[in-house]
C-alpha cells in the first residue's frame, strides 16, 4: 500500500492557479523593456531580393531591426530535441528564402508594441515569388526543390535527400511481408488521410529576456524544453551556454507545440544587442500560422490474412507532410510505426515504410500522439475489417493477439528515433483487463448486437447508431536517449528542496514528482518545496515530451530521494547511538526498529547535521535514463449517432479504460485522459487547416478553427486499470499522449457499424460524411 | 493618463490610453490574473465580471466601463482567502495549466450567483464561451457541481 503515491493529492500550485497568483511568461515585464513584433512571409515560397528598413529605423521609438542583413545565416532545427537532433538542420532564424506563409522575414524591437507593429508596415521587402508545392503527394522528386543550395543537412547519419524534397525516410521489415501477403487467402487495403491540426494551448507562445546584473542573458519562456532552449539559443544567437539562463514559469499548456525553439533566439538577439529587456508574445493568428502543427499524413495499411482471422502480413505506409522545414519529420514518422505495429505482436511479417516530404505549407512538429494519432485510424480500421470479414468479435480478437507480459515485438528494435530502436520485453500490462472492463462499461455486447448497418434499429432510419472500439499503445520516454535528473536538499525544519529539470506544462508533474519523493521519505508532500525548469538552479532534464516526465523524471526523483533517505538514516542512527541497520524511517522520523519510541524527527536530524556534530548538508542528486520505453495501453469504445441528412456525427458515449501502470495521482491522471480524449474528438470531428490556393491558412482564429467547448463534450467514462511497471517509479508508466489517438479510429469503426461505410479522411466533418454516405 | 476605475471593490487610478481595451488596461496595471489567449473574444481567458456579468475584457473599451464594478478572479477570492468555488476547482482537479482558470472561475461564479443549483446542461451552456485545452472540461464541470453541492449541504449563500 502506498501513502503518498496513488493518492489524489491536490496540485501544489492549484490554489495559486485558480486565484490568478501564478505568473506565466507574459506576466513578466521589466523596466526599459522593448516590445518585439515579427514580420511573417505572406508568400508560400519566395526569395527575398531586398529588405529596406531605412524608413522604419527613422521612426521614433524603433530600437533594433533583425533580418538576414544583420543576422548570421546559421542552420539549425527548431525542434527542441536531444543533441545531436534527429531533425535536419534546415532552418535559418531570418533567412533569405521564405518556405511557407508564416516564415520569419524580419523583426522589430521598439519602445511599444504599437510602434513595433507600425514599423513593420514601413519595412519594404522585395520578393521574387517562386512556384510553391502545396500538395504533399506532389512533392517527392518534383522539379520544384524547397531546400535548394541552402546547405540543409541531417545532423545524424540518416537518409536525407533535399534535392528530392525528402526530409525523412524510414523503413523497417520483420519477416517477409511480400511473400506472406501474396500467399494470404484474404487481403484488404485501407488508406486514411489525417489533416493538419493546431495544439491550441490557450496560452500563446511568448518569450521575455533581459540581462542580469553580471551581463548574463536570462530568457523566460513558454517552453517544454528549457535545456534545449539554452543549447539551441547558444548556437543560433552565438552566445555561450554559460551566459544563458532559461526559466520556464507556469506554462499555459504545451501538447508538443512548445517543444520548438522559435521566439527565444529572437528576444535573445534583441537583448544581447541592445542590452535591454525584450518581450515577444505571438498573437493567436501567429500561433496558428507561424509556429508548429500536427503533420498532415496519408497512410495506407495492407493486410494479408486467413479465414480464421490470423494475420500473416501487415504493411503500414506513411507519407508525411513536413511543411517548409523538417522539424520532427523523422521521429514522428518512426513513431507512426513503432507505436502501432508492436500491439498485435504475433503478426510474423510486418513492414513499415515512411517518408516525410517538404512542401510550402506550415511546418509540422511534435504534437501529443506523435505519429500514433496519424497511424491508428488506418491500422485500427484494418483490424476491424479483418474481424468483420471473418465474423470475429474484435474485443476477443485483441485479447487473443495483443502483446502480453513477457512478450516482445521485433519492431521495438527495428524502429528507433533516428537510429535503431531498443529491444524490449513487455513487463506491465493490463490491456486484457482494459478490453474486458471497457466492453462492460460501454455495454459493448448489447450494443454491437443491437446496431449494425442492416439492423432493425438502423434500417431505413435517418439517425443511425453505431459503436466502435480501438485498442492502443504508446511509449514512456525515449529509451537510452532521454535523461532526467533531480536534486534534493534537507532544511532545518525537516522540509526539503526538490529541484528538478522536469517541466510542468500544467500536467501537475511538480506535484507528481513531490508525491514520489514523499513516498520514499515517508513525509508529507507539503514538506517539499518544488522548484523546476530553471537551467541555473535545476539539474538537467531533456524536458516534457515523449510521455516521459512521470516515468523518467519520476525515477530520477525516486533515486535521489532514496539517497537522501540513506543519509537521514545514517544521521538518525548516529543520534540514537544505533547502527544503520537498526533504524528505519517512519512518518517524518527515524525510529529504532526494536523500539518505535526511540525516535528523532527529521527536523532534529537536519539540525544535528547542520549545526551539531559531524556536520554536513544532507543533499543528493540523481540521474536516470531508461533502458526501455514501457507502453501504456488504452482501449476506447465510442458510441455515435449519424444524422444521414446533415452528415453530423454525434458522440453519444465515450468509454476509455487505461493502463498507465500505477497512477501516481489518480485525479491528474484522469485529467490527462479526459483532456486528451476531448482534444482527439475535436480533431476527429472538426479541426483542420483550410488553405487559400496560395497556401495561406484561412481559418486562423479559435472561432474559425473550431476547438471543442464544454458544450460539445459527450458523456465520458474513464477508468484507470492498474498494472505495475517494475522499471517505473512505484510502478508508473506514462499517460499523457495515448488517449488522443482513439477518437479518429474509434469513431470510424462506429461509423461503419452504423452505416456500413468506411471513412478515409479526417476530420469527419459533415461535408465529408455526406460525400461518403452518398457514394455508391 | 490616469483615470479612476472600480476594480475588486476598490477605487483605483489606472494608467490608460483612450483607445485601449479593458484587457490591456488591466494587464498593464498589474492585474495580470486576467489572461490573454486570443485577443479576439473567442477563448474567454480574459473574462472579468462587469457589474457581476461575465464579459471578454478584450472586447470592451476600457473608457466605456469607468462607472461599472469590475471583478477579476482575485476579486472573488485570493490565495489567502480563497472562495469555496476556487477550492472546489483544486479539489476536483479542474486546475491543469491554469491559464483558462481565472476566466472559468468567473464564468462559473456568475452562473452560481444566478443559479445556485444548475443542472449539468446549464453548466455546460454557461461555460461555452471559455476554452480549455487541458481538462476536457469534465473536472471543471465537476468543480461547479461540487460547489453547488457544498452550498446546498451547508445551507450557504453564494457570496
Amino acid at each position: 500500500m502506498f501513502k503518498y503515491v496513488n493518492q489524489p493529492i491536490e496540485k501544489i500550485d492549484g490554489l495559486a492557479l485558480v486565484t490568478g497568483e501564478e505568473k506565466y511568461t507574459d506576466d513578466f515585464s521589466f523596466n526599459n523593456m522593448l516590445y518585439v513584433s515579427v514580420m511573417h512571409s505572406g508568400y508560400a515560397y519566395a526569395k527575398i531580393i531586398d529588405i529596406d528598413d531605412s524608413e522604419a529605423r527613422k521612426m521614433h521609438g524603433v530600437v533594433e531591426i533583425l533580418s538576414y542583413k544583420n543576422v548570421n545565416q546559421i542552420l539549425y532545427t527548431t525542434a527542441g530535441q536531444g543533441y545531436p537532433e534527429p531533425s535536419p538542420y534546415d532552418t535559418i532564424l531570418f533567412g533569405k528564402t521564405m518556405r511557407f506563409v508564416g516564415d520569419n522575414v524580419c523583426a522589430v524591437a521598439a519602445e511599444s508594441k504599437e510602434i513595433a507593429d507600425e514599423a513593420l508596415k514601413k519595412i519594404k521587402v522585395t520578393y521574387k515569388e517562386l512556384k510553391p508545392i502545396l500538395n504533399l503527394k506532389k512533392s517527392e522528386g518534383s522539379s520544384i526543390i524547397i531546400h535548394k543550395d541552402d546547405g540543409a543537412f541531417p545532423k545524424i547519419p540518416v537518409f536525407y535527400d533535399a534535392k528530392k524534397n525528402i526530409a525523412s525516410k524510414v523503413e523497417a521489415n520483420v519477416g517477409d511481408f511480400d511473400s506472406a501477403f501474396k500467399k494470404s487467402s484474404r487481403k484488404i487495403e485501407l488508406d486514411f488521410y489525417c489533416s493538419y491540426g493546431s495544439h491550441c494551448a490557450i496560452e500563446p507562445h511568448a518569450s521575455v529576456s533581459y540581462l542580469d546584473v553580471r551581463g548574463r542573458l536570462v530568457i523566460i519562456s513558454t517552453t517544454q524544453v528549457p535545456f534545449h532552449v539554452r543549447r539551441i539559443v547558444s548556437h543560433v544567437a552565438e552566445i555561450p551556454v554559460s551566459k544563458i539562463r532559461v526559466i520556464k514559469p507556469r506554462l499555459g499548456g504545451g501538447f508538443g507545440g512548445k517543444q520548438e525553439i522559435l521566439l527565444e533566439p529572437i528576444v535573445a538577439l534583441m537583448t544581447w544587442r541592445t542590452k535591454r529587456p525584450a518581450k515577444l508574445v505571438y498573437s493567436r493568428r501567429e500561433v496558428f500560422k507561424s509556429t508548429r502543427c500536427r503533420h498532415e499524413y496519408q497512410t495506407k495499411v495492407s493486410v494479408g490474412y486467413e479465414a480464421d482471422g490470423k494475420i500473416n502480413a501487415l504493411h503500414l505506409d506513411a507519407l508525411e507532410n513536413a511543411g517548409g522545414y523538417g522539424s520532427h519529420a523523422l521521429t514522428v514518422l518512426a513513431n507512426a510505426g513503432s507505436k502501432t505495429l508492436p500491439l498485435l505482436n504475433k503478426i510474423e511479417n510486418l513492414r513499415f515504410t515512411g517518408m516525410g516530404v517538404y512542401t510550402n505549407l506550415p511546418v509540422g512538429g511534435a504534437y501529443r500522439g506523435y505519429g500514433a494519432t496519424e497511424s491508428y485510424p488506418a491500422y485500427a480500421q484494418a483490424i476491424d475489417m479483418v474481424c468483420e470479414d471473418c465474423g470475429l468479435d474484435i474485443v476477443e480478437y485483441y485479447k487473443k493477439w495483443c502483446i502480453k507480459s513477457g512478450e516482445t515485438s521485433a519492431i521495438f528494435q527495428a524502429l528507433g528515433e533516428g537510429k535503431e530502436g531498443v529491444a524490449m520485453t513487455i513487463g506491465s500490462t493490463s490491456l486484457v483487463e482494459c478490453l474486458d472492463e471497457g466492453a462492460k462499461l460501454s455495454d459493448w455486447y448489447e450494443k454491437i448486437k443491437l446496431y449494425g448497418p442492416n439492423s432493425d434499429f438502423n434500417k431505413g432510419k435517418r439517425l443511425k447508431r453505431g459503436i466502435g472500439m480501438v485498442a492502443m499503445m504508446q511509449g514512456s520516454a525515449i529509451p537510452e536517449i532521454d535523461m532526467a535528473s533531480a536534486y534534493i536538499k534537507m532544511n532545518d525544519d525537516g522540509s526539503f528542496n526538490l529541484n528538478v529539470g522536469a517541466t510542468d506544462l500544467g500536467t501537475g508533474s511538480d506535484t507528481v514528482l513531490a508525491q514520489i519523493a514523499s513516498e520514499v521519505l515517508d513525509t508529507p508532500v507539503e514538506s517539499f518545496i518544488v522548484y523546476s525548469s530553471d537551467t541555473d538552479f535545476t539539474p538537467f532534464d531533456t524536458g516534457a515530451y515523449a510521455s516521459s516526465t512521470t516515468y523518467l523524471s519520476g525515477q530520477a526523483v525516486r533515486k535521489c530521494a532514496e539517497e537522501i533517505k540513506k543519509q537521514i538514516l545514517k544521521v538518525g542512527a548516529e543520534m540514537l547511538s544505533l547502527s544503520i541497520d537498526e533504524v528505519e524511517s517512519n512518518d517524518s522520523r527515524v525510529t529504532a526498529k526494536e523500539n518505535i519510541k526511540e525516535e528523532v524527527s527529521f527536523a532534529e536530524i537536519c539540525q544535528y547535521s547542520l549545526y551539531q556534530k559531524n556536520q554536513f548538508q544532507i543533499q543528493a542528486t540523481a540521474s536516470h535514463i531508461s533502458p526501455k520505453s514501457p507502453p501504456p495501453f488504452a482501449v476506447h469504445f465510442i458510441e455515435i449517432e449519424v444524422d444521414t441528412f446533415t452528415g453530423i456525427i454525434k458522440v453519444l458515449n465515450y468509454t476509455a479504460t487505461v493502463d498507465c501502470g500505477t497512477p501516481i495521482n489518480p485525479v491528474t491522471a484522469e485529467g490527462q485522459v479526459e483532456g486528451a480524449i476531448v482534444n482527439g474528438l475535436s480533431y476527429a470531428l472538426f479541426e483542420n487547416y483550410y488553405f487559400s490556393p496560395h497556401g495561406k491558412m484561412l481559418n486562423d482564429t479559435f472561432g474559425k478553427y473550431g476547438v471543442y467547448t464544454a458544450f460539445d463534450i459527450p458523456p465520458m467514462k474513464v477508468k484507470l486499470i492498474k498494472s505495475y511497471e517494475e522499471t517505473g517509479p512505484y510502478g508508473a508508466k506514462s499517460i499523457s499522449e495515448i488517449n488522443i489517438n482513439g477518437a479518429l479510429p474509434g469513431i470510424a469503426n462506429a461509423f461503419y457499424n452504423a452505416t456500413g461505410k468506411r471513412l478515409h479522411s479526417g476530420p469527419f466533418a459533415p461535408e465529408y460524411v455526406l460525400t461518403v454516405l452518398s457514394a455508391k | 493618463m490616469k483615470l479612476p476605475f472600480k476594480v475588486n471593490n476598490k477605487s483605483k487610478e489606472l494608467e490608460i490610453l483612450p483607445n485601449e481595451t479593458l484587457l490591456h488596461v488591466l494587464r498593464n496595471n498589474n492585474f495580470t490574473e486576467v489572461k490573454c489567449g486570443c485577443n479576439e473574444g473567442e477563448c474567454g481567458s480574459c473574462t472579468v465580471l462587469l457589474d457581476g456579468k461575465p464579459v471578454n475584457s478584450c472586447q470592451v473599451l476600457a473608457m466605456s466601463v469607468q462607472e461599472k464594478e469590475i471583478t477579476t478572479v482575485k476579486g472573488i477570492g485570493t490565495l489567502y482567502t480563497p472562495h469555496l468555488l476556487q477550492k472546489s476547482f483544486v479539489e476536483a482537479g479542474a486546475d491543469q495549466c491554469g491559464f483558462c482558470s481565472p476566466g472559468m472561475v468567473l464564468a462559473s461564479y456568475s452562473l452560481l450567483k444566478e443559479n445556485p443549483k444548475p443542472t449539468r446542461e446549464e453548466i455546460l451552456v454557461a461555460l461555452d464561451g471559455n476554452l480549455c485545452r487541458c481538462t476536457g472540461y469534465v473536472k471543471i464541470v465537476d468543480a461547479v457541481e461540487m460547489t453547488a453541492q457544498k452550498l446546498q449541504t451547508n445551507n450557504l449563500e453564494m457570496e
